[in-house]
């Protein structure tokens, strides 16, 4: 298995599939009368968060708590970064205190790499500025799994800011790499610049677009972006690009309304549209808790790790 | 151990688990995944022949219980199923008995998930070698081995035929 999660490029078709099987295999420990694994005693794993996070980083604690790491937390807000400490003191300083994994959020691109160039422990992305949030997309594919078996030929439409949007890239690289067909849906402003060499396809019309999908997934909408000029009103983008129950309506029956939270509800997703039973959001929620217990376990289970820690 | 030596064992074994637990009311039989699961499948019909009803049969995943992680590449999972073994007989089921270590995190899985009243160990091969306190109730064959020796047990359901043999690498010698 590989060394850190920077980018869901560090993973191969067989290495997906491999977390995803590996992920069913745990997701029942939620049910069990000892709601832990005894796999990763002894291991401790960093939540080095420079942004706000619920779900990320309570669904990391989870799978860590729940594979019996320990797990310590660390916020930006309240530390030493307040009083100007680097990200290169923070992470020899925790270095220093023999942690074995670090599951990082940083508002910058590329954070996540440059910490793995300076830190013997495993590194995890756990989303870097526009770049990537690969555990999401390993979620997402996760929970579409549930419902097909197959993602080669899968039609998944993504709605919203694409263009500022760290799941939309690890999600579009993801279900290509896998075979799906991935379609780009919302305003031009919010389309990536290069959007034309991803391979997917690019348009503005949601309505002709839904009755073809199996999984319309729909993007947070950030309201600095409308201050920054990226749009002229969050009610215009709703009237236009919110999926409602009127939109949903288009939907072929089997197809699945997913969101990686949180939710604007009113703004990209109605509240009817959202807790219709073909949206999946909550499961999403739940899923990661497994999909990241599968990720800790093939990561931090492997040999290399006990390498990495001996050499350190 | 050809298909025949595998079928007379788990039938004798079959009525020894009967005998050793006058019936088969309140046992649960627990197969390790992959092989043992099947075992404990052929253990529940035989039972089922003998005393006219049926034996849940449950599975374990030993991979996330191993005191060898972060030694060797992780073991690729499978979901496990355990039927209620609360205050049951547990039969845990393996192909192998070796070390012993498979079966210690057999335990502690089997633990997490309930408190049986015991627990019972059949294996279809004892090779020896034990690192750790641990024996097996019901042994399918005793098999003197070299640790550089490699058991494999084939199985019709995974394998499709059952062979037992000892070798260290292919043409593999049959065990008789």
């Amino acid at each position: 298995m590989i060394r850190h999660l920077l980018s869901i490029r560090d993973l191969d078709p067989d290495g997906i599939e491999k977390i995803l099987a590996t992920a069913a295999s745990l997701a029942d420990v939620g049910s069990r009368q000892v709601k832990k694994y005894p796999t990763l005693r002894g291991r401790t794993i960093v939540n080095l968060f420079y942004e706000s996070s619920t779900r990320t980083r309570l669904s990391f604690e989870l799978a860590a708590k729940r594979l019996s790491a320990d797990v310590l937390n660390f916020s930006a807000s309240g530390s030493s970064v307040e009083k100007g400490e680097s990200l290169k003191d923070t992470a020899q300083t925790i270095e220093a205190m023999g942690v074995d994994c670090i599951v990082v959020r940083h508002k910058s691109s590329g954070a996540p790499l440059r910490l793995s160039k300076w830190v013997s422990a495993n590194v995890i992305n756990a989303g870097d500025g526009m770049h990537e949030h690969p555990t999401q997309a390993l979620l997402d594919l996760y929970t579409m799994r549930q419902h097909f078996p197959s993602f080669a030929g899968l039609r998944v439409a993504i709605v919203g800011d694409v263009r500022h949007s760290r799941v939309a890239r690890s999600d579009v690289l993801a279900l290509q790499m896998l075979g799906a067909e991935v379609t780009l849906v919302g305003p031009p402003t919010l389309m990536p610049p290069n959007a034309s060499s991803w391979g997917v396809e690019l348009t503005a019309e949601i309505e002709e677009v839904l009755p073809k999908i199996d999984v319309v997934y729909v993007l947070r909408i950030q309201l600095e972006r409308m201050e920054a000029g990226f749009l002229p009103s969050l009610s215009e983008y709703s009237r236009l690009w919110g999926l409602d129950s009127r939109r949903a309506a288009l939907l072929k029956d089997d197809a699945l309304i997913m969101h990686p939270g949180p939710m604007n509800r009113g703004v990209e997703v109605s509240a009817e549209a959202a807790e219709l039973p073909r949206s999946v959001i909550t499961d999403q929620v739940a899923n990661g808790i497994a999909t990241r217990m599968a990720l800790l376990y093939l990561m931090l289970g492997g040999e290399h790790s006990v390498e990495a820690s001996a050499s350190a | 151990m050809d298909a025949r030596d595998v079928t007379r064992a788990l039938g004798r074994i079959s009525h020894e688990i009967v005998e050793r637990n006058h019936g088969a009311s309140d046992i649960v039989l627990v197969g390790v995944l992959t092989r043992g699961v099947h075992l404990a499948q052929r253990l529940a019909s035989r039972i089922k022949e003998i005393e006219g009803h049926e034996v849940p049969v449950g599975s374990i995943d030993i991979g996330l219980y191993r005191d060898d992680i972060g030694l060797r590449e992780p073991s690729p999972l499978a979901p496990m199923s355990v039927p209620d073994i609360d205050g049951k007989t547990v039969v845990l089921v393996d192909d192998v008995l070796y070390t012993g270590r498979s079966t210690r995190a057999a335990l502690d899985a089997l633990i997490d998930v309930g408190r049986p009243r015991t627990v019972q160990l059949a294996v279809l091969v004892d090779r020896g070698h034990r690192e750790l306190p641990i024996r097996a109730d019901y042994v399918g064959k005793n098999v003197p081995t070299a640790r550089h020796e490699e058991v494999r047990v084939h199985l019709g359901e995974v394998d499709g035929e059952d062979v037992v043999t000892l070798g260290e690498e292919s043409p593999k010698e049959a065990v008789r």
